[in-house]
């Protein structure tokens, strides 16, 4: 089964724990087993991921109401400058602090972070899984990556 | 550019996304403003920092074994009696391929349909968004009109007209061969501010006309006309107003 660790990385990280993430990527699996025949060729790790996706979201909805808050992404992407003081903080920045500043952002800037710096996927792919267009990628990572720098630098004068 | 624009093109730039102009534009940019290079390096910082920290959750080998599981028997060959599951399965299997072979059929009848029309927005506007990818936008790359006009020579069965707008602000950019309406087909690429043009031309039998209805697909607007047994499509995500004022031009030239 190609894709099942891009699979289960999307899920574990916007489910945010072990077991729930198991759950989605096996209903995700089932149905795309199931709708197969509406794959039409391209690529098969954006389609699994995009249902992924749609399973994580409707399990986040029904379960985690209170993490899904609307972001509004006709915002241009204002990016707080954080200095020359965030370059110097990630050469300290250890793999646990990374992790628990991504999972203070936003699902859908989450996913983008995950989807493009960890899973290494293109503008393009993310924009296929999301199910938005290129630009409003583009402005999440903006957006998302800003935030990052704030939380370490923030976490780095503490 | 200014640095807020820069600002804004930065992501996409220390990602490889962006088209060749715009990347060489920001690099003309970074070597002269210490600030924006900054910005740049604590973006590479950050994105090492992600990448390199072992980030990613690794599928468990409990999930494996039940995604094993799920997958039908006719994945794993097992001889021995289908059981109910296994007939569920065919029969899903089955249905499916009912229906994307009645897809199949059903789409000429679709096709016919739906206007030409459709399926050139279609067709242009995917070549538009193709040619903004890194490295897909020009062919040739020249302002010079006299670079770009012999280039096409050989290349197509016709001599698209070229001409430079730089002094109306649409300077030319380059040209590209590019494949639309099932033929092969010039493209010229201007510039408007921070706006790139696709202007798609081959030969028609059609008269010469008034252009046609500005058209929007996709957040893209496309406009076209014919004159002197050429066909011109423009493609842009530029203001109307503007698309139609180089339609004028390019409509005028002769």
């Amino acid at each position: 089964m190609p894709h099942l660790d891009a699979a289960y990385n999307l899920a574990r990280w916007l489910a945010g724990n072990h077991h729930d993430a198991e759950d989605i990527v096996q209903e995700a699996c089932v149905r795309a087993l199931r709708f197969g025949s509406t794959f039409r060729g391209g690529n098969s790790r954006s389609w699994l991921l995009a249902i992924v996706r749609n399973m994580a979201y409707t399990w986040l909805k029904k379960n985690r109401p209170q993490t899904l808050v609307p972001i509004n992404d006709e915002e241009l992407a204002e990016i707080e400058d954080p200095g020359a003081t965030a370059t110097s903080a990630f050469g300290s920045a250890d793999a646990g602090f990374l992790r628990a500043a991504l999972g203070e952002l936003p699902a859908e800037f989450r996913e983008a972070i995950v989807l493009r710096d960890i899973e290494g996927l293109s503008y393009k792919e993310i924009a296929e899984v999301a199910n938005v267009p290129v630009g409003t990628i583009m402005s999440r990572l903006a957006r998302a990556r800003g935030q990052l720098q704030n939380y370490v630098a923030r976490k780095g004068e503490t | 550019m200014t640095c807020a624009e820069i600002h804004l093109l930065l992501h996409a730039y220390a990602d490889g996304e962006l088209e060749v102009v715009r990347s060489l534009e920001i690099e003309q940019h970074l070597k002269g403003c210490p600030k924006c290079e900054a910005k740049l390096n604590s973006l590479k910082a950050l994105h090492t920092a992600l990448s390199e920290s072992d980030l990613a959750y690794h599928a468990p080998a409990s999930l494996r074994d039940k995604i094993r599981h799920l997958a039908p028997a006719a994945e794993r060959k097992i001889e021995r009696p289908p059981s109910d599951l296994q007939w569920f399965w065919k029969w899903i299997a089955a249905g499916a391929t009912a229906v994307a072979i009645l897809t199949i059929l059903l789409r000429p009848a679709e096709f016919s349909q739906n206007a030409p029309d459709d399926a050139l927005l279609n067709d242009v506007v995917s070549s538009h968004v193709r040619s903004l990818m890194p490295g897909h936008l020009t062919d040739v790359l020249s302002s010079d009109k006299h670079t770009v006009k012999p280039w096409f020579e050989g290349k197509l069965d016709f001599a698209p007209d070229v001409k430079d707008f730089a002094a109306q602000s649409f300077p030319l950019i380059g040209g590209r061969l590019d494949y639309v309406n099932s033929r092969t087909v010039a493209a010229l690429v201007y510039q408007h501010n921070k706006h790139l043009i696709n202007v798609f031309i081959w030969p028609t039998t059609s008269a010469t006309g008034a252009a046609s209805e500005m058209k929007s697909y996709h957040g893209y607007y496309v406009i076209s006309f014919n004159t002197n047994g050429f066909h011109y499509t423009l493609v842009s995500d530029m203001d109307q107003t503007e698309l139609k004022e180089l339609a004028g031009l390019l409509g005028d030239q002769n």
